[in-house]
C-alpha cells in the first residue's frame, strides 16, 4: 500500500529504507494508523523517517502525495525571505470581510492556485500590508497572517483560520541541517577529526587489565601487573583564515568556527594563521595582518611536517589579477614576485590532506562575485561550503587515509 | 488527568495503549507513536530540545502501563559489554588467592547490566537507555544485536541470556553526536517538538497549581516572545520557564510589568550575548515596518 510514497520520501531525498517501510507496513497491517490521514502521516513519520532534518522533506512528500500540491522548492524558497518578517495582525471588520468575500466570488480553488503560481512569477520583491502581493498582513488572497477570507497562506501562523489551503506549513524548515548553525554543532562536526594511535606514545602508561589478568594467572594467582601504551589522538591542524574586505559578511560565521575550533581540544596540534584575500609570500600572527606579527610562508612549510591537515577559511573571491599575476597582492608597498595561485599550489602539494572551507554556499559558486578564482582555486583545492554539512564533509575529507 | 480525541482502532486486548498520565502531557501524535513502537516491539527513539521532557516520557510509559522501569544512564565512557554484563575477574582473583570461596563457580562473578537485568526480568519492562548520544560514536551499533532479538551470550558461563517478553526500550539523544543509520533503521523515531503556549500553559499549571491567570498569561507571553529574539545563542526552554515563574511568584511581581520590565532574566538566559540581544531587541520595540 502506498508505495509511491515510498519512492516520492526518496525523490525528495529522505533516507528510506525498505527495513523502514516494512516496518511501516507492519503498523498498517496491524490498522496502528487507525482510518485516518492524521494517523497515516504520524505512523508514517516515526517509522520511516529518522531524523528532523528530514521532517521538511517528509511533509513535502507527504503533501504531495495526498494533496497533488506541487511545491516546487525554488519560489518557496524565496517566498520565504519576503514572509520572514510579518506586520502585526490586520483588523477587518465583519462588513469589510463580506466585502471581500463577495468581490471574490465563489472560491475556486484550482483557479485560486493558478493565480498563486502566476502572482509569484510576476512577483520579484517582499510586500507587506498590501492587496495583491504575496506577503504578510495583507489582504490579499496571497501570504499570511492576513485578512483575505479565502486565501491561500504561505506558511506563518494561522490566525484567522480562513486559508483555504495551507501551500506550505512546513513547520520544520529550520531543522534542516544545510542550513548555516552555531558553534556547538560546529564543534561537533570537527570532533571527527580523530585518528588514535599508539605508536607515537613513548612508555606504556595504561593498566592492561586482560594481559594482568592472563599474567597473575600464570604466576599462580600472585598479581602481576601489565601496563600497555595508551592511545592518543594524531591529528594536527593548520588553519589559515581569510580577513578583511570581502570576508567582512561574513564575520559571525568566521568566529564560530574559530571558537568552536579553538575549543576542540582532542587534536594534538592546532596553529592558526590569517591572510588576506589569497596566500603570499606572508602569513600573519593577528587578523589585522600587520607585518610585525608576520610569518614567512617557506619558513612555515620548513616548520610543519606534511603530516599536518590544513584547513583555508575564505570566500575565494578576489580579482583575477591577485591570484594570477605577479605583484598581484593588494597591499601598496608590498610586491610578491610569485603569483597567489604558486603558493596556493604549494601548500597542497606540501600539505596533501587540505581543503578549502568557503563562506559562499555552494549554490551561488558559479556566479557569485569572483566565481573565476573560485573556479581556479577549485582546481587546487577540494573545497566545500562553511555550514555544518560542508564542514562534516570537510572533515571526512581531510581524514581520509593516503 | 487529561485526554485527546483520536482515532479509535482496532487493537487486541492484550495490546496496551498510551495516553500521558496526571503529570505528564503527551501530544496525540507522541502518543500515537509510543502505540506504534509497542506494538511492533522495536525501540523508541526520543528526541528533542533541552527541557522538553524526554526522560520523563519513559517514566510516564511505565506509570501509565503498570510496568517496572529500569534506567540506562549513558555516560561518556559508558560501552555496550557494560549494559549486558560485567565478568569480575579481580573479585575472582582476590577469592581464589584467598581460597575462602568457590571460585569454580563462574556464574557468581557475572553480574548483569542494566540490559541484562531488563531482559531476564520476569516481568515485561520499561528500559530506558538515557541519553545514548554521550556515549562514544560506535556505541549504538554494538548493540544492534542484542535490541533486535532481545537476547545475548554469554561466553564465560555458555548462557543465552533471553527476554521471556519483550522490554519496551525508549532512547533518548540530545543529538549531540548522529547515530549510526543502521541503528536508526530499526527505531521508531519521535521528535519532541517545543510546546505550544497552550501546552505549555498546562505543564506550567502542573507543576504550579495555584498560579494567578494575569501572571502566567503574561509570563507565558513574554517567554515565547524572548524565545522569537533572533541571535539567541541558547534559548530559554521549559525548565527555566518553570522556574521564572515560580521567581516572579515568589517575588509578587505585578503581571504588566513583567513584559515590559523582565526581571529575573537571568533566570531565562544564561549567557551575557544573551541577555543583551534580549535588552537591544526590548529596548527596540516594535516599529512599523512594511511596504
Amino acid at each position: 500500500m502506498f508505495v509511491e510514497l515510498f519512492y516520492l520520501l526518496r525523490a525528495y531525498g529522505v533516507p528510506v529504507t525498505v527495513t523502514e517501510w516494512l516496518m511501516f507496513s507492519q503498523a498498517l497491517a496491524q490498522d496502528l494508523a487507525g482510518s485516518s490521514l492524521t494517523g497515516l502521516y504520524d505512523v508514517g513519520r516515526a517509522c520511516l523517517v529518522k531524523s528532523e532534518a528530514y521532517f521538511d522533506q517528509y511533509d513535502q512528500a507527504f503533501q504531495h502525495m495526498f494533496q497533488g500540491v506541487e511545491t516546487p522548492q525554488e519560489i518557496a524558497d524565496e517566498v520565504w525571505q519576503w514572509l520572514a518578517d510579518p506586520l502585526a495582525p490586520l483588523h477587518v471588520s465583519e462588513e469589510e470581510r463580506r466585502a471581500l468575500l463577495e468581490a471574490l466570488g465563489d472560491i475556486d480553488l484550482e483557479g485560486l492556485r493558478r493565480s498563486f503560481e502566476e502572482r509569484l512569477q510576476e512577483q520579484t520583491e517582499a510586500h507587506h500590508g498590501g492587496d495583491r502581493w504575496v506577503g504578510t498582513g495583507g489582504t490579499s488572497a496571497f501570504g499570511h497572517s492576513g485578512r483575505h477570507p479565502g486565501g491561500i497562506r504561505v506558511g506563518g501562523r494561522s490566525m484567522h483560520r480562513s486559508a483555504v489551503k495551507v501551500a506550505a506549513e512546513r513547520r520544520y524548515r529550520s531543522y534542516r541541517t544545510d542550513a548555516r548553525v552555531d558553534v556547538r554543532q560546529f564543534e561537533m562536526a570537527l570532533r571527527r577529526l580523530r585518528r588514535l594511535s599508539a605508536r607515537n606514545q613513548e612508555r606504556p602508561d595504561e593498566l592492561d587489565l586482560e594481559a594482568t589478568v592472563r599474567s597473575t594467572a600464570d604466576h599462580g594467582g600472585l598479581l602481576s601487573l601489565e601496563y600497555q601504551k595508551s592511545r592518543k589522538n594524531t591529528v594536527k591542524l593548520l588553519v589559515l583564515m581569510d580577513v578583511g574586505g570581502s570576508m567582512d559578511p561574513f564575520v559571525t560565521i568566521c568566529s564560530r568556527l574559530f571558537t568552536a575550533l579553538n575549543r576542540a581540544t582532542h587534536l594534538k596540534d592546532l596553529r592558526f594563521l590569517y591572510f588576506h584575500n589569497c596566500v603570499y609570500d606572508h602569513l600573519f600572527n593577528d587578523a589585522s595582518c600587520s607585518t610585525r606579527n608576520a610569518v614567512h610562508t617557506t619558513q612555515l612549510l620548513n616548520e610543519l611536517s606534511g603530516d599536518y591537515k590544513l584547513v583555508l577559511v575564505g570566500d575565494a573571491a578576489m580579482a583575477p589579477s591577485e591570484l594570477q599575476a605577479r605583484h598581484g597582492i593588494i597591499w601598496w608597498g608590498q610586491a610578491n614576485e610569485e603569483p597567489g595561485i604558486d603558493w596556493l599550489r604549494r601548500l597542497r602539494r606540501h600539505f596533501p590532506h587540505s581543503v578549502w572551507l568557503n563562506t559562499i554556499v555552494q549554490a551561488e559558486w558559479d556566479w557569485a562575485y569572483g566565481h573565476h578564482t573560485i573556479a581556479e582555486i577549485r582546481r587546487i583545492f577540494p573545497m566545500f561550503e562553511l555550514t555544518v554539512d560542508g564542514l562534516t564533509a570537510a572533515v571526512s575529507a581531510l581524514m581520509v587515509r593516503r | 488527568m487529561w485526554y485527546t480525541a483520536r482515532p479509535v482502532k482496532a487493537m487486541d486486548s492484550t495490546t496496551p495503549t498510551y495516553s500521558g498520565t496526571a503529570d505528564y502531557i503527551a501530544a496525540p501524535d507522541l502518543m500515537q507513536t509510543v502505540d506504534v513502537a509497542v506494538a511492533l516491539g522495536r525501540p523508541l527513539l526520543i528526541k528533542g530540545e533541552p527541557g522538553t521532557g524526554k526522560t520523563m516520557l519513559a517514566q510516564s510509559i511505565a506509570h501509565a502501563l503498570a510496568k517496572p522501569l529500569i534506567v540506562w544512564n549513558i555516560k561518556s565512557t559508558t560501552k555496550a559489554q557494560d549494559g549486558l554484563y560485567v565478568y569480575d575477574t579481580v573479585q575472582r582473583l582476590y577469592d581464589g588467592q584467598f581460597g575462602d570461596h568457590d571460585v569454580c563457580d563462574i556464574a557468581a562473578y557475572i553480574k548483569l547490566g542494566k540490559l541484562g537485568e531488563a531482559f531476564s526480568h520476569p516481568e515485561r519492562v520499561v528500559l530506558l537507555i538515557d541519553e545514548i548520544d554521550k556515549a562514544d560514536l560506535e556505541f549504538p551499533n554494538d548493540l544492534l544485536w542484542e535490541l533486535d532479538q532481545m537476547e545475548f551470550f554469554i561466553p564465560e558461563t555458555r548462557q543465552t541470556v533471553r527476554a521471556g517478553q519483550r522490554p519496551i526500550v525508549v532512547i533518548t539523544s540530545n543529538a549531540e553526536k548522529e547515530l549510526p543509520d543502521a541503528f536508526l533503521r530499526r527505531c521508531v523515531f519521535h521528535f519532541i517538538e517545543f510546546p505550544d503556549p497552550a501546552t505549555m500553559r498546562r505543564i506550567v499549571r502542573v507543576h504550579h497549581p495555584d498560579l494567578e491567570d494575569g501572571l502566567l498569561d503574561s509570563a507565558l507571553e513574554s517567554f515565547y516572545r524572548l524565545r522569537e529574539v533572533q541571535g539567541l545563542q541558547k534559548k530559554p526552554s521549559t525548565s527555566e520557564l518553570i522556574d521564572w515563574v515560580q521567581a516572579l511568584a515568589i517575588a509578587g511581581v505585578e503581571p504588566a510589568r513583567i513584559s515590559a520590565r523582565m526581571p529575573f532574566l537571568g533566570v531565562l538566559l544564561k549567557k551575557d550575548k544573551d541577555v543583551e540581544a534580549a535588552r537591544r531587541d526590548m529596548a527596540g520595540g516594535r516599529t512599523g515596518r512594511g511596504t
